[in-house]
């Protein structure tokens, strides 16, 4: 009896019915990359939680504007990256992203709304661009590209809630520590960057 | 005699188009329960048609009740329309660079809190339930579904639009209108890396 049903059980297996379901590869790598990328990388983090400092600490409308700007200018630097525009020093500019904003931090520079939006959108597109040119094999691009949009605006919206702290003396101190602390860690990403060729 | 309106290049330069667009690779879940269910979920598994519904509920949202009401009829009666008319003329759709741009607009608008009248909003959800249905309408024709998937997705772009953009009206506190159009800059991002993708030919 049992090797009758044996029998039968490899029979089934020899000969199974054709499925139906299809394979469309890449949608929960896609997704999952998208939202690892920005934080897997400590130079990404930092400079997406120091734009949410600093926009904290400058207040309305800043406070909504630079996280408004930064995905904004950082896709396009993605797109750039996707149709091929090569930019030089990307490394570099990432690192010195963390130094710029970190200083900015800081030393809470006041400058116009313009010229932080300008600053801001300036790096950016030294993040969107490495971001846009590292889709993962097999990994589906929208899905990838929605994951790592959602995950930079976190990443903000996390600067922000910490950067609330400016209102009472002590977190205002707290604050500007961790903008050193910042551009310290932007400083040996720039020396890991020109250490190793900076691209 | 009377000029003619410069729409109608526009529109000729549309269907043109969409008549020469490459065939699209959009997919249709089985779900198990029927056409329709098949339908109401398609919507929520193509991220590129749920970014521009996700917009139009935002902007008309901002923009009051009365564009609220517009829009919640007025994009799935237009996407029934061009599912028709991508069923029967337009097999293709319109491409996704397209499709990219539009995400982008839209995108772009919300941030920016465009003060559109209800009219307006109104036109841009009939546009995008044109242009997505017709996409749509095509690939279910190729795939022979029901019309009742159709029904089904139309009625998820109802449900999609009253309840978004009913929370959206109903938001007064300036930081909660932020969010929202922080909303939209996440879409107009997405939709430039949809524009890029859409260049690279991924």
């Amino acid at each position: 009896m049992r090797r009758a049903l044996a029998c039968l059980g490899s029979l089934a297996l020899a000969v199974p019915a054709p499925a139906l379901a299809h394979v469309r590869g890449g949608e929960a790598i896609g997704l999952v990359s998208g939202l690892q990328h920005p934080v897997s990388g400590l130079d990404h983090v930092l400079a997406m939680v120091a734009v949410g400092l600093w926009g904290a600490q400058l207040g309305a409308p800043a406070i909504w504007l630079l996280p408004v700007t930064f995905p904004m200018v950082m896709a396009f630097g993605g797109m750039l990256g996707l149709v091929g525009v090569k930019l030089p020093g990307i490394e570099i500019g990432i690192a010195c992203s963390a130094i710029a904003l970190g200083v900015a931090v800081f030393l809470e520079l006041r400058p116009s709304l313009c010229a932080a939006a300008v600053l801001i959108g300036f790096f950016a597109i030294f993040h969107g661009h490495a971001h846009g040119t590292e889709l993962p094999p097999g990994a589906d691009g929208l899905l990838y590209s929605i994951g790592f949009v959602i995950a930079t605006g976190t990443l903000h919206a996390f600067g922000i809630t910490i950067g609330l702290v400016h209102r009472w003396p002590a977190g205002r101190t707290a604050l500007r520590s961790a903008g050193a602390v910042v551009a310290l860690a932007g400083v040996a990403f720039l020396w890991r960057a020109l250490a190793g060729g900076g691209v | 005699m009377r000029r003619p309106s410069r729409l109608v290049p526009a529109a000729l330069a549309l269907v043109l188009m969409l008549a020469l667009a490459p065939p699209a690779n959009a997919h249709l879940m089985t779900t198990g329960f029927g056409p329709f269910y098949d339908g109401l979920t398609h919507l929520f598994l193509t991220p590129e048609d749920l970014l521009q519904v996700i917009a139009i509920a935002l902007l008309a949202g901002l923009r009051g009740a009365r564009s609220g009401r517009f829009a919640v009829f007025a994009l799935p009666a237009a996407w029934l329309a061009g599912n028709v008319a991508g069923a029967l003329a337009l097999p293709h759709g319109a491409p996704f660079v397209v499709t990219a741009a539009v995400t982008i607009a839209l995108g772009a608008l919300v941030a920016v809190g465009a003060p559109l009248p209800p009219e307006a909003v109104a036109g841009l959800a009939i546009a995008v339930g044109l242009l997505d249905g017709a996409r749509n309408g095509g690939d279910l024709a190729t795939a022979r579904a029901s019309v009742l998937v159709a029904i089904g997705a139309a009625c998820a772009l109802f449900v999609t639009l009253s309840l978004l953009g009913g929370q959206v009206v109903s938001i007064r506190a300036p930081w909660a209108r932020v969010v929202v159009r922080v909303g939209g800059s996440w879409i107009a991002a997405i939709g430039l890396l949809m524009f890029g993708w859409s260049l690279r030919g991924v």
